[in-house]
């Protein structure tokens, strides 16, 4: 069967206020880094998995990304997913 | 008449309910294991404070998976009175039995101290105990219980008098509405960010939180 890498990217929604960017964004102007307009973090989670195409390899990541690894109410989600042979998954 | 107190891994504030609910106010009380989808004979459940499942991804995010959780979708379904504190409110908002989500305090840190609150609805039995309006005192803990919802859903909670308990005297976390707690549409749950069970004993401080846990015997 197929294998698949994937990496899940989970960001928190514009409208949602992100205290933790905004104390990294101040941090950095401390640093000395500056021009910083925008700092939001996230997410990212790295998955294997098997499947037997990517069409359904896509749809048991699509369905893992809403229900389990975002809350939609407050976060959004994208997926980058790509085969790889079997013998390249450590 | 019987509460049941849910216990998952990483709840901490299990036996200070039951020690309140027990203890305090001498109402029958039982540990529930998360494993467990026996609810049987139980007039009303609890979900503790704590750090479920460590927080890990979300608070609350793999709480809701639980074997418990099922049956607790029933439990309410079929009318049963569902109180979730702190973590347990965090839970209720990821299972989406209560709006909205409850998101990292505004300034970041922990806040362990007591607040001031507004009673704000009399609409369900939960706060039938006080007066519309009353000032009480409890005590709050969490890195996480900043409130936050759509303007839709917020529109939605005012429009079911769901906003049940207000912040005043300052906003501890950012909360949208300085929302402090909330009641479903059905009026048989209510997620709250204080802690109701460590304010039942004169000794240790104040009793304001008595009158939400005598609430669990409560007729809807």
């Amino acid at each position: 069967m197929p294998n698949f890498q994937a990496r899940v990217l989970v960001s928190l929604r514009p409208s949602v206020l992100d205290p933790a960017g905004e104390a990294a964004r101040s941090a950095a102007s401390r640093l000395g880094v500056d021009g910083i307009g925008k700092l939001r973090i996230g997410k990212s989670i790295e998955l294997e998995l098997e499947a037997p195409d990517e069409t359904e390899a896509r749809r048991r990541l699509e369905l893992l990304s809403e229900r389990l690894l975002s809350n939609p109410v407050i976060e959004d989600w994208s997926l980058d997913l790509k085969q790889v042979s079997s013998n390249k998954i450590a | 008449m019987t509460i049941g107190v849910v216990v998952f891994p990483g709840s901490n504030c299990d036996r200070d309910v039951r020690w309140a609910t027990e203890g305090c106010l001498g109402m029958k009380t039982r540990f529930l294991w998360h494993e467990t989808t026996d609810l049987g004979g139980l007039d009303s459940i609890v979900l503790p404070g704590g750090f479920s499942y460590g927080d890990y991804l979300r608070c609350g995010a793999i709480a809701r998976f639980a074997p418990l959780m099922s049956s607790l979708i029933d439990f309410v379904k079929s009318g049963g009175k569902v109180l979730g504190i702190c973590n347990g409110f965090q839970i209720l908002t990821e299972i989406g039995l209560l709006p909205g989500a409850l998101t990292r305090n505004q300034k970041l840190n922990f806040i362990c101290r007591d607040v001031s609150l507004k009673v704000t609805s009399s609409r369900t039995n939960w706060l039938n105990g006080y007066n519309h309006g009353e000032h009480i005192s409890l005590p709050i803990a969490h890195g996480e219980g900043r409130f936050q919802c759509s303007l839709n859903t917020l529109n939605q909670l005012k429009e079911n008098d769901s906003i049940a308990l207000q912040y005043t005297d300052g906003n501890p976390n950012g909360s949208i509405e300085n929302i402090a707690g909330i009641t479903n549409s059905e009026g048989n749950i209510f997620g709250l960010m204080p802690h109701p069970e460590r304010a039942c004993d004169s000794m240790t401080g104040g009793i304001d939180g008595k009158r939400i846990l005598e609430a669990l015997i409560g007729t809807n």
